[in-house]
């Protein structure tokens, strides 16, 4: 492996994280939300695997699976939570689901 | 200009194209499909970087069972046509306005922070398999048994939360319940 | 010199009987309350007689110290009485016409449940007016000025079930109470220059220590003109009197026809040294006399109601009053006192029987033809009229007005302009006075009569009567058979007024200007209002606003309500709800208000709660690359 410099990474790795953040506070729709938020889990684990590329060591990848998992999980709880939501309020929409306010 | 540096800024704006296209798409589907897309440019940038474990995880976990698992949600949805008439209604061009500039605003601190030094380094040599593996089942062994358990919580919640009781009421008389 | 030194017991008797009724006059029976009432009058009355006998014997400056009232300091002020010729002319009519008046009433008011409460402030008003008048310390003087102030509020505020009664009443307390601070404002001035409220040292100091036309004494003067402007009801402070007339009609007669509203050119008079070394002062008491008299007496020749038209009489006469003191002519101003004391109260007292006999009618265009209703009372009407008008040679409003205006022509403080302005209101007086009598006398009888006053209403009318064409004959001017009796008995207590030479041989000219003046307008209202007929109601067609105007007399009561009251009754309705609470209720509104404001951030839309959090960890990234 020949040398790429680790602020390239780094770079790509802050642009893909503000394009999910800019998309997570633009939508609507739960599941473009939900989507956008792997967008930004995904670019954290970009960062991380450029740091252990950079140290040589193991622990980047290690971080970056654990990521993985939580991501995992994460979206399963988040896809039941939005299959009972779609039951519940029969419409997608954030913006319904302001029983909370006040 | 090596080659890995090439393949690096290559995959990388493939991604980057491709993050773009998913976030201003009006059909889920679609949008998926341009994530797996960003995914796979991913795993690749990853290889280039001396991650060929991490790059395999990346397609088989992310692209291959995550965003499938969305998918399979999405048709269970059963959604009807007008949810891409609603998506259009939604995002008009105004709204993109604040929270570009936010992210701008973002994207620029960490442009000077990275920018202004400190961070010097090459990504130099591969670390393979058998190195994570060596780690995983080592010093970040209770970790493992950590993240087992956060999937076991995972699946009992997403089972109970998803579970959907249908109160058997005749069909002349159902009601929308609340 | 014996019987002067019983003069304690002329404010003792009235003041007993006020006491007497006070305490115990509801179980008492109206003859009883009478006697006491009228009683404690009469007998003061007679003790004045007695004791004006024993000084006209020996003419001199008498002061009897009762007992020392008040000791702080330097202020030492006792119950100090003293008479001379001016207070005993004041204490003369002030008794005799008071005892009249209290006569007139046992019948007025023999009908009214307050019997007793009205002969107990009648009398106690009495006895304030004579601790003023008798007063040897500006102390005493003002408790009687105030005693007098305060009854007269309780007498115009009679009847006090009216609330009309009751608005009158507040409004002649405070407009005198405005005059009542500048005055005390000025006995402040006084005491701290001189270090002592006594009259006499005051004024035989006042000339050695202030120089002639210097500021400080052309300020205490204006003080005290503010204060007698009050109380005599003149600009500015004028438009009670008019509503003063809500009250019983002896009260209207004795307090404001010829006692309280005299005592204004009573301190005047009293304090003429002061006034003497301000020729601002002075000219001010004149301007302001000659600008009353006329506005009021426009504004008379305008009302309907009988009362009014005399209240606004009262006003410009005392006007004249002013007029004269602001010339330097004291005596004249004394001598016209002493004159509308009586015609003034028998036009009162004979308006008083005309609306009892009339059931309380006061429109006079109501009323027509008492002539042959009420004999006595038109006779003795028409003498009153004839003196207030000044009819020459016979009345003697004639020989006390004619001595005003020639010492407004010809005294050496006197001008032309105010020697027009008593002119222009002579005519005026002259006119308003026919048009009163003739409408009230003359004519078609509108109302008829339903009770003819008995004779203790009678008396007081005639003897009125007589005394307002006689007295006139005290003071004669020098190109008839001069009588100087007045001026001549006042001669030791006032100036004399000074004329400019070469004058003196033209006053049969002016004299017989002032009569032709007089009978022009005797005239004009015979002409417009029995010769005539619909000539008044034409004019007024002609000139709605300006009789609107005069009528009104002349907006002061819509400007001091712009000016004062509404900004008072505003402020209080503003500050109802309580201020200094709303401090702290204010401070509870805001935290709630501020809760209110930060809750509706919490309004369960997921995308908000999702910019909070990126907008918080952009501030914080952004603070940790600043920092």
């Amino acid at each position: 492996m020949n040398a790429i410099p680790i602020e390239y990474g780094l770079i790509l790795a802050g642009i893909l994280f503000m394009l999910g953040m800019v998309s997570v506070l633009i939508r609507r729709n739960i599941i473009f939300m939900l989507i956008s938020v792997e967008i930004m889990l995904n670019a954290a684990g970009l960062a991380f695997i450029v740091a252990g590329s950079k140290w040589t060591q193991a622990d980047g990848q290690i971080m970056f699976i654990f990521i993985l998992t939580m991501a995992a999980a994460e979206v399963s709880v988040g896809l039941a939570l939005i299959l009972q939501i779609y039951h519940q309020l029969k419409t997608l929409d954030t913006d319904a689901a302001n029983r909370m306010k006040g | 200009m090596n080659t890995d540096l090439l393949i690096f800024f290559t995959s990388g704006a493939v991604a980057i194209v491709a993050t773009i296209l998913v976030i201003t798409q009006y059909n889920m589907i679609h949008a998926l499909l341009y994530l797996i897309v960003s995914f796979l440019a991913l795993a690749v940038v990853f290889y280039v970087l001396g991650a060929p474990f991490a790059a395999a995880l990346e397609v088989i976990v992310y692209a291959g069972a995550i965003v499938v698992l969305i998918i399979f949600v999405i048709m269970m949805l059963n959604l009807k046509k007008d949810a891409e008439e609603q998506e259009k209604s939604w995002l008009t061009p105004s709204v993109w306005i604040g929270p570009g500039i936010l992210c701008a605003i973002l994207m620029a601190e960490i442009l000077y922070v990275l920018l202004a030094g400190g961070f010097e380094g090459n990504a130099t040599q591969a670390v393979g398999a058998r190195e994570v593996g060596r780690s995983l089942y080592g010093p970040y062994l209770i970790a493992v048994e950590l993240s087992g358990l956060l999937l076991m919580a995972g699946t009992i919640g997403a089972y109970h939360l998803g579970r959907q009781r249908r109160k058997v009421i005749h069909r002349f008389l159902e009601m929308t319940d609340e | 010199m014996n019987a002067v030194q019983y003069l304690w017991l002329v404010p003792l008797l009235p003041l007993l009987g006020a006491v007497l009724l006070i305490v115990a006059g509801r179980n008492m029976s109206k003859p009883i309350i009478a006697s006491i009432g009228a009683g404690s009058v009469g007998l003061s009355a007679l003790t004045v007689i007695v004791i004006g006998v024993a000084f006209l014997s020996n003419p001199d400056v008498y002061e009897i110290s009762v007992w020392q009232w008040i000791a702080v300091g330097n202020l030492t002020p006792s119950i100090e009485l003293h008479l001379d010729a001016l207070s005993l002319m004041f204490i003369f009519v002030i008794t005799f016409v008071g005892f009249l008046i209290h006569l007139y009433s046992v019948e007025f008011m023999g009908e009214d449940s307050g019997y007793a409460r009205f002969f107990a402030c009648l009398n106690l008003f009495v006895c304030s007016m004579l601790l003023l008048v008798l007063a040897g310390n500006l102390v005493l003087l003002y408790l009687g000025w105030e005693g007098v102030g305060l009854c007269s509020y309780l007498l115009i505020g009679f009847w006090y079930e009216d609330p009309k009664n009751g608005y009158a009443a507040r409004k002649a307390f405070i407009i005198t109470r405005v005059g009542d601070t500048a005055m005390l404002i000025g006995l402040f001035l006084l005491f701290a220059t001189f270090n002592s409220l006594d009259i006499e040292t005051i004024l035989s100091a006042a000339p050695s220590r202030w120089e002639q036309g210097s500021s400080i004494a052309t300020v205490a003067a204006l003080l005290l003109l503010g204060g007698a402007a009050g109380k005599s009801a003149q600009l500015p402070l004028q438009n009670w009197l008019p509503d003063a007339m809500a009250g019983p009609t002896p009260v209207s007669a004795l307090i404001h026809a010829a006692t309280m509203v005299t005592a204004g050119v009573y301190l005047i008079a009293r304090m003429n040294v002061l006034f003497e070394l301000s020729p601002v002062a002075m000219t001010t008491v004149g301007v302001v006399g000659a600008v009353t008299l006329l506005i009021a007496g426009f504004s008379a020749m305008t009302q309907t109601d009988l009362k009014r038209v005399l209240a606004y009489s009262t006003i410009s006469q005392i006007g004249y009053m002013f007029l004269a003191l602001g010339v330097g002519a004291w005596s004249a101003a004394i001598f016209h006192f002493f004159t509308h004391a009586f015609f003034k109260a028998l036009l009162f007292l004979g308006a008083g029987a005309i609306i009892e006999a009339l059931h309380h009618e006061h429109n006079i265009f109501r009323m027509g033809g008492l002539r042959k209703q009420l004999p006595i009372v038109f006779i003795t009407f028409l003498a009153g009229a004839a003196s207030l008008a000044a009819l020459p040679l016979v009345t003697s409003g004639f020989y006390s007005k004619d001595m005003i205006l020639w010492y407004a022509w010809a005294g050496e403080k006197g001008s032309g302009l105010l020697f027009i302005a008593g002119l222009v209101g002579a005519l005026v007086t002259a006119l308003y006075t026919t048009r009163l009598v003739i409408v009230t006398f003359f004519g078609y009888a509108n109302t008829r009569v339903s009770k003819r006053p008995g004779w203790r209403m009678t008396m007081p009318l005639g003897v009125l009567a007589v005394l307002s064409v006689v007295v006139g004959f005290l003071e004669v001017p020098h190109n008839f058979w001069h009588a100087q009796l007045i001026s001549g008995f006042l001669g030791g207590v006032l100036p004399a007024a000074v004329i400019d030479s070469g004058i003196e041989a033209y006053e049969w000219a002016l004299q017989l200007l002032a009569a032709v003046v007089t009978l022009g307008g005797i005239f004009i209202g015979y002409f417009v209002y029995m010769a005539t007929p619909g000539l008044h109601e034409l004019v007024k067609k002609k000139f709605p606003t300006l009789h609107q105007l005069m009528y009104d007399g002349w907006g002061f009561d819509a400007l001091y309500t712009l000016l004062f009251v509404k900004p008072v009754t505003w402020l209080a309705r503003a500050s109802r709800g309580d201020v200094i609470d709303g401090i702290y209720t204010g401070i509870a509104w805001v935290a709630i208000a501020a809760n209110r404001a930060i809750a509706t951030t919490q309004n369960g839309v997921m995308r908000w709660y999702v910019l909070g959090i990126v907008v918080g960890a952009l501030l914080i990234i952004t603070l940790g690359i600043l920092v």
